[in-house]
């Protein structure tokens, strides 16, 4: 079984710019994407707003029966999740790498309007291997 | 799990690939020198460079992040302390200095003694006012607008024009609070 099911990305204004499934569990069409898209991005900056804490950066993780969902806002607002198996670990640091593919492959390609839903070959490729390695690295555990 | 602040961009300088720094001045030589025919105008090729800049440091900024582990800086003395420190050593391998504070705190001066960019450069007489390295202030300005900071970034001194540093003044302008809902004109 797989143990991410699927990855997002949202930017800054909340729309959907990348979303890859992984393995069938949890699959969804475009528009139930979108959806799910844009309801946490609501979701994160009503938690911003709601939580007694000062300062809060909206939520991290999601925990429910049969997934986990963890989330990395950069500062400039740009929104990275991955939905994934109840407990996996490390999933910070994949999307913190996550991250760094984005801004190597995606906002470095010249021709890749910001904002815009990220269509660039080498990021899909990099990012296959990213997870390929996270998954190796999990069953040799 | 905080990340370790950067105090210097030295660690991730050594850790990113780099380019032949001929090759880097060489090219914005020849860009600046192809706006220079195109445009004609000094004031035009200034604009140009920095709209250039602009459009680079909205994307930069994000690997910048991404690559220096720094995390949210509590005013803006510590945003220019780490452009100075972490972000011009990362991306051109120079440090600068901060100096030159306002008594509110919203402008700085930061000064650059090394700046790879004119390695070669010797400015004509007909390109007097020519901001050569005007991509720098558009570069900072991109890069702080997109952490929701809007500043005017100046040329304050330039070598090439005689000086003995360069000096670049960064003012703030306001600062955007990141609260939803987002204005529809941000």
């Amino acid at each position: 079984m797989a143990a991410i099911y699927s990855l997002f990305i949202i930017s800054k204004s909340g729309g959907l710019i990348f979303y890859k499934d992984y393995g069938s569990a949890g699959r969804m069409d475009t528009n139930d994407s979108l959806r799910l898209a844009s309801l946490w991005h609501s979701m994160h900056a009503i938690s911003q707003q709601l939580s007694p804490t000062v300062g809060c950066t909206g939520i991290e993780l999601l925990q429910a029966d049969s997934f986990d969902l963890h989330c990395f806002q950069s500062l400039t607002g740009t929104k990275f999740f991955v939905v994934c198996e109840p407990g996996t670990q490390h999933m910070e640091s994949l999307l913190k790498v996550i991250y760094e593919l984005y801004t190597d492959y995606v906002l470095k390609n010249p021709f890749y309007e910001m904002e815009m839903p990220i269509r660039c070959e080498l990021f899909d490729l990099n990012l296959s291997q990213a997870i390929q390695k996270d998954r190796v690295a999990l069953l040799g555990r | 799990m905080a990340p370790l602040p950067a105090r210097s961009g030295d660690a991730v300088f050594a850790n990113i690939e780099h380019v032949n720094s001929e090759l880097f001045t060489l090219t914005y030589g020849a860009i600046v020198r192809q706006l220079l025919t195109d445009l004609e105008e000094v004031e035009e090729v200034n604009k140009q460079l920095d709209q250039m800049g602009y459009n680079i440091g909205i994307r930069l900024i994000d690997e910048f992040l991404a690559k220096s582990n720094v995390s949210r800086c509590v005013d803006f003395k510590e945003t220019a302390e780490v452009i100075a420190k972490v972000g011009f050593k990362m991306f051109l391998g120079v440090s600068a200095t901060v100096t030159n504070w306002d008594t509110e705190g919203t402008s700085c001066s930061l000064v650059l003694e090394d700046n790879p960019l004119v390695d070669f450069v010797e400015l004509p007489d007909t390109c007097q006012g020519l901001c050569y390295c005007n991509i720098l202030s558009g570069v900072i300005r991109g890069a702080l607008e997109m952490v929701s900071m809007k500043t005017e970034v100046t040329w304050v001194r330039d070598m090439l024009n005689g000086d003995d540093v360069y000096e670049l003044r960064v003012k703030l302008l306001k600062q955007v609070l990141e609260e939803y809902p987002y204005k529809d004109d941000e």
